[in-house]
């Protein structure tokens, strides 16, 4: 697997790819084509980013520019998943939420309970989130909490091109509604992604590093800061196994208790603030269904409980670093390797 | 003469390796082809060969410590040297190695991908001269179990290890899924590389394509090596077949490959993952199955082709504790047989040293 491709390349591979294979695949956001309609340039913009770059001129009829309303454009995806077409709708940035949020949490959530099963809701939406790139406290938001919260959604947090590729041709191909989250500082990250078609299945953490001493469970952009932390501590003969969760909702819960039963230490590492948070949430969990293993109390790393700052300063403190993870560790490791 | 020992790149994707332990000291005597050090990269451990003889004068990787493919580990000398010699040997690798360092990851050996008969077909190339060698792998593997293999057989010749239609990165569409239709892939990238007549090594599965090779183009072959190979007797483990073609996740898929070797914990997170990485691509799941059912229905081996070994000179190599197809299949064979004891499965790879050595003395004499 030799061929590297960026997280922001691999997205667009699978949403071209799928659109290929099944015509009742569709792209509907602001902007993601950019242009449509008006006498200027077609696919100007491909995305305030760019990651659907290039697909327009390939589905002329499957890239839809949506006007500025979620509540309409949303409600509008919701209502063709529902009637057999696989939308994949574009909501730029998870912040947005406020707008369309009863088209997702009373209606796209609930359809398959409420009616019984006889119906089906196949529907993504694509968001950015994330802190990182300067750009203030209405479009750096997680917000992974409130997705995982809500039963009916599944909620995706690819951390590598990888599985930003195979999670979203399983989150199209899924017949649930589905919150693909794309995290901003992520999208020029470059990995190996095979050419061909594949699916990462939901609900399956990755263990991306091995260890023995401490548990250290992520997702998402946190991944890597924890894998950088980990190889700090390596050279401190503290051996950590990483764990990406890769999807909130569902929850790989027995890979988190495989490992702490393994390590009995636990450090949850979660960009989100930290009231409500997944990070919470795992270490009810462990704390719950395996505290006879714990041999020291579980440490979290978080965002604290304030808005993104915008000052550059401030939103370096503010997001979770290696340093801040290390002394986490530090602070529960086992002592018995100091001199 | 002073030669310098470093980090191997074993496979396509190997950037870094963590040294275990150093199997010689400073002092020691070493061989050609004897092992040195044991590495361990994040898929796969070996022992590092040394490729002279001499003393080993110096080490410079300290156990547990993680460097790059190519960095300097040791320092070999064959007859004299001083110690000065030796530092400036030393600091001109170092002063040359930093420059490359960033170029570890893309230099070395790259795959190439060629259209035979309408199908993609994924085939890595190394070394030249002599009769060329072609490695098959076996069912569910790819070019890479032969990772520890084909550097060391191609120091004496051409060796090209190509992916089986289904496997790896060549196409994954089969048509019958019979043997025949695999080695007329082999036959197929043969033609396009020009080679009229090849040496052929082929693994498991990968021995029975390598035999139906040879009874369908006699005259090509030049000779066979078959490692732990299908197509000897009836026996195969159906379970172990079942399981993998089933397995979609780490813990269903961990139990059927410590099957495959000797030494379960070579079975890594990290080896879980590309093999699942392989079954998750589109058509994997259906080839595995339908050459599971035409070539092993039911736990066994539907094909027999005993009768085409002898035809040309023939190694058969077994590894005595293999779970999947018993190294009984080897008695009677009119071939030069070795049981490796102790030896699972994927014996090429966990003794690599052992049957390097065998090949490349088999493929000398023939």
């Amino acid at each position: 697997m030799a061929r590297k491709i960026s997280y922001q390349q691999a997205i667009n591979e699978a949403l071209a790819q799928e659109m290929r294979r099944d015509q009742s695949v569709f792209i509907i956001g602001q902007d993601v084509s950019g242009g449509t309609g008006s006498p200027g340039e077609q696919d100007a913009w491909g995305g305030v980013l760019g990651v659907t770059k290039g697909l327009y001129p390939e589905f002329p009829e499957r890239v839809l520019d949506a006007p500025l309303s979620e509540v309409g454009y949303v409600g509008m995806a919701v209502g063709a998943a529902t009637r057999g077409m696989r939308p994949v709708c574009e909501l730029m940035f998870v912040d947005f939420i406020g707008c369309c949020l009863d088209q997702l949490l009373n209606q796209a959530a609930k359809f398959r309970y409420m009616f019984g099963g006889k119906t089906t809701t196949p529907l993504v939406i694509r968001a950015m989130y994330g802190a990182g790139l300067r750009a203030a406290a209405q479009h750096s938001q997680m917000l992974t909490s409130m997705w995982t919260h809500i039963p009916g959604l599944k909620v995706v947090c690819p951390a590598t091109p990888y599985d930003a590729k195979g999670m979203l041709i399983q989150a199209i191909r899924d017949n649930d509604p589905v919150i693909f989250l794309e995290h901003k500082m992520l999208y020029s990250l470059q990995g190996e992604v095979p050419e061909e078609l594949y699916t990462v299945p939901f609900g399956e953490a990755n263990f991306v590093r091995e260890g023995r001493d401490v548990t250290l469970v992520t997702y998402g952009r946190m991944v890597h800061i924890a894998l950088e932390a980990a190889a700090n501590l390596a050279r401190q003969d503290i051996d950590c196994e990483v764990l990406d969760l890769r999807t909130t909702s569902p929850l790989d819960e027995d890979s988190i208790l495989e490992s702490v039963e393994k390590t009995g230490r636990l450090v949850v590492i979660d960009e989100s603030n930290p009231r409500c948070s997944i990070a919470t949430d795992i270490s009810a969990l462990v704390a719950q269904r395996a505290f006879a293993a714990l041999r020291a109390p579980i440490e979290m790393v978080t965002a604290p409980h304030t808005p993104v700052p915008f000052s550059d300063a401030l939103e370096d403190l503010y997001i979770p670093d290696a340093a801040k993870i290390e002394a986490a560790v530090l602070k529960i490791a086992d002592k018995r390797n100091a001199a | 003469m002073i030669h310098t020992l470093t980090m191997p790149k074993w496979g396509l994707s190997m950037t870094e390796g963590r040294i275990d332990i150093w199997l010689k000291q400073p002092g020691d005597r070493v061989e050609k082809g004897e092992a040195v050090l044991d590495v361990e990269t994040d898929k796969i451990s070996s022992s590092v060969e040394a490729p002279f003889s001499g003393v080993l004068r110096r080490v410079l990787a300290l156990s547990d410590e993680t460097l790059p493919v190519g960095a300097l580990l040791g320092v070999v000398v064959e007859g004299e040297a001083s110690d000065a010699e030796i530092d400036a040997v030393i600091e001109g690798f170092q002063a040359g190695f930093v420059s490359n360092a960033a170029e570890a990851e893309t230099a070395g050996p790259s795959a190439q991908k060629v259209e035979v008969g309408g199908r993609l077909l994924r085939y890595l190339d190394l070394g030249e001269g002599g009769t060329p060698l072609v490695l098959v792998h076996g069912f569910g593997g790819d070019l890479n179990n032969w990772l520890f293999n084909q550097p060391a057989l191609a120091a004496e010749r051409r060796v090209i290890a190509l992916d089986l239609p289904g496997h790896g990165e060549s196409g994954k569409t089969l048509r019958s899924g019979e043997a025949a239709e695999l080695s007329e892939a082999v036959l197929g990238l043969l033609d396009h590389l020009q080679l009229d007549r090849v040496h052929l090594a082929g693994h498991s599965m990968g021995g029975l394509v390598a035999l139906t090779v040879a009874e369908q183009a006699p005259a090509r072959v030049v000779s066979l090596t078959l490692i732990a190979s299908a197509g000897l007797g009836a026996d195969i483990n159906g379970d172990y077949l079942q399981g993998f073609a089933d397995a979609n996740n780490r813990n269903a898929l961990k139990p059927q490959l410590v099957q495959l070797f000797s030494d379960p914990a070579l079975v890594t997170r990290q080896m879980l993952e590309d093999m699942l990485k392989f079954k998750r691509l589109e058509g994997v799941d259906q080839a595995l199955r339908q050459l599971n059912g035409v070539l092993f229905d039911g736990g066994r081996q539907k094909v027999d082709v005993r009768h085409v070994v002898g035809r040309q000179p023939s190694l058969v190599i077994w590894g005595s504790d293999d779970a999947i197809i018993p190294a009984n299949h080897a008695q009677g064979l009119e071939a030069q047989v070795e049981i490796l004891p102790g030896q699972g499965h994927m014996v090429q790879l966990e003794a690599a040293e052992q049957v390097n050595q065998l090949m490349l003395a088999f493929l000398k004499r023939h």
